[in-house]
């Protein structure tokens, strides 16, 4: 309020806008009766019709969430399993080390990663698809994981361990019973980064995939490089529906959790 | 000592998934840079290599590959352009970023937390419909045109898809959460008293941010630019999409060498050679921030 | 120097520490830790006794936490041994040990209510769930939170979080409760209510106690024993009013309570009766029971506020009397505090109980005032170095 002044808004204002016009716009062309995505010819639900009855892009996306699902699972357990080494680990080279292993994938180019999982699948010759996707997935992820439930655990009261361990629990029910719930806004918070990350990536997907396994976003971008079409409209204004509805719920059980921790 | 072994413990099973699907591959990538083009056609199959055959690996290595790279000028220019275009995304992206974080942090208590929600939202939603959204926008007869022209200030089409611009467009808007988020964080937990005491020992608004705010903000501004300008380095997609044929950027070189051309050999030493550019500001930060903590 | 006979007003008649049969609780045998290169405990010997209720005084940063946190288990000794009912506990890890930490955060869980906090370490005995309710409730009345069970951390007081803790380290019924700072985030009100609360609670239950505290009010007011620490060394321990009235050095005097020191010579020693010499004072006669200085050494001599007359006409006697300017006036509502500066420039602090509410002749600035004490009132303390 103090010393929030004009300047202050425009900047914001300016900000989201730029953020938000075209998601907006995207969204609006979604319900055009016209086929030209530039032309608004009033409102229709038409494309979400027709997307139902496009078998390929449905298999594509429950492929996609079934990727997701599993490699954000895999990635939770072992990013929080990481998150627990760093915190708990003294200061070291080995720390560093292995700190460093963490980040790493998180700052390698996508296409890096795609290229050298490729390599690693046809030398063990196995047949590519949606299992070794979700591996690549698990391996980018995992990362994103580790680096939000360690944040989480950092801010935890050191205290609250030792009164437990105090009580007579054993450090891996110590673990159990006051690390982990305690964590827990922070691991909920890494699977859903984990399955938008998965849910998202073209890049790597393309690389680890098989003739046989399309994901989503490969479907929606062979779609693109045609051209515009209200379809993709649709389908995007679904998929950005589902994760804001996610990313909002998850937001706001954080803050019930916030309150209480 | 016992948290210590637990610490091993629990990192075992990253640490093997990752020497298994990170490291390993990676080897792989080093070793296929170094192979002859014409012996490692697909579907390659490795050499794996005992201790008696390290001389007969040594002597298999082939820099065909990287000479290729050095000597055809597509491929440096492609990295110089890589460079420039995320060089000056990032500073769009921080003159745009700054103000933002800065706004929020000076919004009402109550609103900020929505206001960096909304600022996040855009980075969990499709990183393809977002540069997809662009199309419709930046396309002849798109979404701008027809603003511009139903304005009146421009008469033609402006064309824009497919150059450098939307490039630049694509990248600052893709990336600027990632910006935001960090300075934001940091100036968040700025002492608003430390500009006050500023302001009581006399210095005027101006003066107050330029000495106060933005060298405290240096951390946060300097994880922002890094977070955009690295991956800018080898992105794909939004010079595939919206680039032109000649915005030619390093990480769709790449793209093209392995899928197009199938040389997997000289894809791999561009993947090698454009890892060693993401490295190299990274170890600069590292350095900085090494130290700042000595220094501290 | 120092005395065995009872120093000060108050007479405990428990005193197990004096009894050369008393088996202690637990025994610090030349405990020592270092982090890397820093000492934090340095060669602590203690012994503690059933019941008692001990409390380690000292600035923050003394090793009195470290010292306490061996105990716990959190921390291993460097060298030494901690002996918890004769057996060393050395190696056994902290969630096996018999003692329980009241933590100077609280340390509850935020994701348990109250209940459930105080059953967390019942839990880890595998006790029976009507045995543990059961105990959960006892505690609960114990500390007045009978109708909090339900409660979450966070919907609770300053108070009544410090309660829970203190209910949730007792449940377990451990050989030796161990506080740490118990009071300090509590307002200075509900800090003297608390103090005399623990007492009694300490007392019902039998319970062996040891506090950390930095602050000499509350270790006072509730121990039986003080150790002061300073500078990873136990510096003196003793009851209350013998740290008081009989510290051991200068460092221990200036520590506890307030005292101005001199720097005199021994020019006699007559029995019990040691007379000194200062420069400004002249003649110091003191009454002391410990080993004696051979005359000529140099002493240091605390005199304690309280200890000391203020008068404006010169006192009959010729020794224990100075005379000096008023140099400052602190009035503090039950007493006053004056500072009297004398001829070589020293201040002495003389702390004046305010009995009447209007004096007949009040204190001024700058007025000349005559000191004097009693023989019994002069500390001698280690010589000057």
């Amino acid at each position: 309020m103090k010393g929030f002044r004009l300047i202050h808004s425009v900047a914001l204002i300016a900000g989201l806008l730029f953020l938000y016009v075209p998601i907006g716009i995207l969204i609006l062309y979604s319900f055009n009766a016209s086929r030209l995505v530039t032309v608004w010819g009033g409102f229709s639900t038409q494309w979400y019709a027709s997307l139902l009855s496009n078998q390929a892009l449905k298999d594509a996306a429950l492929l996609s969430l079934g990727v997701a699902m599993a490699s954000a699972t895999i990635a939770t357990v072992l990013g929080t399993l990481a998150a627990l080494a760093l915190e708990r680990a003294r200061p070291g080279r080995a720390k560093l080390l292995f700190g460093g292993l963490i980040a790493a994938p998180m700052v390698m180019p996508e296409v890096i990663t795609g290229l050298s999982l490729l390599l690693l699948f046809v030398a063990l010759n196995v047949e590519r698809g949606a299992i070794t996707v979700t591996l690549a997935h698990a391996t980018l992820t995992l990362c994103f994981v580790t680096m939000i439930v360690q944040a989480r655990l950092a801010t935890l009261d050191r205290s609250l361990e030792e009164a437990a361990q105090d009580l007579g629990a054993s450090p891996w029910r110590v673990t159990l019973t006051i690390t982990l719930p305690l964590a827990l806004p922070g691991i909920i918070a890494g699977w859903l980064l984990a399955f938008t990350l998965s849910l998202d990536d073209l890049v790597i997907a393309s690389f680890a995939t098989g003739p046989g396994a399309t994901t989503l976003p490969m479907r929606i971008y062979s779609a693109v490089r045609l051209g515009v079409s209200p379809e993709i409209n649709a389908i995007s204004t679904l998929l950005i529906a589902g994760v804001a509805a996610l990313v909002v719920t998850a937001s706001l059980i954080l803050k019930r959790e916030k309150l209480i921790a | 000592m016992r948290t210590d072994r637990r610490a091993r413990i629990a990192a075992l099973a990253p640490l093997l998934w990752l020497a298994a699907f990170f490291v390993l591959p990676f080897l792989m990538v080093l070793r296929m840079s170094l192979s002859d083009t014409a012996q490692a056609v697909p579907p390659y199959a490795p050499h794996w290599i005992g201790f008696g055959q390290i001389r007969e690996f040594l002597a298999g290595l082939d820099v065909e590959a990287f000479r290729l790279l050095w000597e055809d000028s597509l491929y440096l220019n492609a990295f110089l352009t890589a460079i420039r275009i995320a060089g000056t995304a990032t500073l769009i992206a921080l003159l745009i970023g700054f103000p933002l974080a800065y706004a929020i942090t000076r919004a009402p208590k109550s609103w900020q937390n929505l206001l960096v929600l909304l600022v996040i939202l855009p980075f969990w939603t499709s990183f393809l419909i977002r540069v997809y959204a662009w199309i419709a926008i930046l396309r002849p007869e798109g979404v701008l045109d027809r603003v511009l022209i139903t304005i009146g200030l421009t008469s033609e089409p402006l064309r824009l898809l497919n150059t450098e611009t939307a490039v630049l467009i694509g990248m600052v808007y893709s990336y600027l959460p990632f910006m935001v988020l960090p300075i934001y964080a940091v100036l968040e937990k700025m002492d608003r008293s430390l500009i006050e005491a500023a302001a009581d020992l006399g210095a005027k608004p101006l003066t107050r941010f330029l000495t106060i705010t933005i060298p405290l903000a240096k951390p946060g501004i300097l994880a922002g630019c890094f977070l955009v300008f690295v991956p800018g380095i080898g992105e794909f997609v939004i010079p595939d999409l919206l680039g032109g044929s000649e915005t030619l950027m390093i990480g769709r070189v790449l793209w093209t060498e392995f899928f197009s051309n199938r040389d997997w050999p000289l894809a791999s030493a561009v993947a090698v050679s454009l890892l060693a550019f993401v490295i190299l500001p990274m170890m600069l930060l590292r350095g900085f921030a090494g130290r700042k903590e000595t220094a501290r | 120097m120092s005395t065995q006979r009872a120093a000060g007003p108050v007479r405990s008649s428990f005193a197990p520490w004096l009894d050369p049969g008393a088996k202690p609780l637990v025994s610090f045998r030349n405990v020592r830790k270092a982090f890397g290169a820093v000492e934090a405990v340095a060669g602590v010997n203690l012994d503690l006794y059933p019941r008692e209720f001990f409390a380690l005084l000292g600035p923050s940063g003394c090793g009195k936490t470290t010292l306490m946190r061996m105990l716990a288990g959190f921390e291993e000794p460097t060298s030494g041994d901690i002996l918890l009912d004769g057996k060393s506990v050395l190696g056994v890890p902290a969630h096996q040990r018999p003692t329980n930490l009241m933590f100077q955060s609280y340390a509850l869980f935020p994701h348990m209510n109250v209940a459930e906090n105080i059953a967390y370490g019942l839990k880890q005995e595998g006790l029976p769930k009507a045995e543990i309710s059961a105990r959960v409730e006892e505690v609960l009345n114990l500390v007045r939170l009978q109708d909090f069970g339900k409660r979450r951390p966070d919907q609770l007081s300053g108070g009544q979080r410090q309660r829970v803790a203190l209910a949730r380290a007792i449940a377990k019924r451990p050989r030796i409760l161990l506080l740490d700072e118990p009071l300090g985030a509590l307002d200075r009100k509900l800090r003297e209510e608390t103090q005399y609360e623990l007492v009694a609670l300490q007392e019902k239950l039998g319970l062996a106690f040891l506090m950390v505290t930095h602050d000499q009010d509350e270790a006072m007011t509730m121990a039986h024993r003080i150790g002061v620490m300073q500078k990873a060394r136990l510096a003196q321990v003793g009851t209350p009013a013998e740290i008081y009235e009989a510290p051991e050095t200068r460092a221990v005097a200036e520590f506890v309570g307030d005292i101005t020191i001199f720097e005199a010579i021994v020019t006699k020693v007559e029995g019990e009766v040691v007379t000194l010499l200062h420069p400004t004072i002249g003649t110091i006669e003191l009454d002391d029971e410990g080993d004696k200085p051979a005359p000529g050494t140099r002493v240091d001599v605390g005199l304690r506020p309280e200890k000391i007359t203020l008068g404006f006409t010169p006192p009959h006697e010729t020794v224990n009397r100075v005379e000096g300017i008023v140099w400052d006036i602190g009035y503090l509502g039950d007493m006053t505090m004056v500072q009297v500066k004398l001829a070589d420039g020293t201040i002495v602090r003389v702390g004046i109980t305010n009995r009447t509410r209007r004096s007949e002749r009040p204190i001024g600035w700058d007025d000349r005032v005559w000191l004097s004490w009693d023989i019994e009132a002069p500390i001698l303390l280690d010589g000057a170095s």
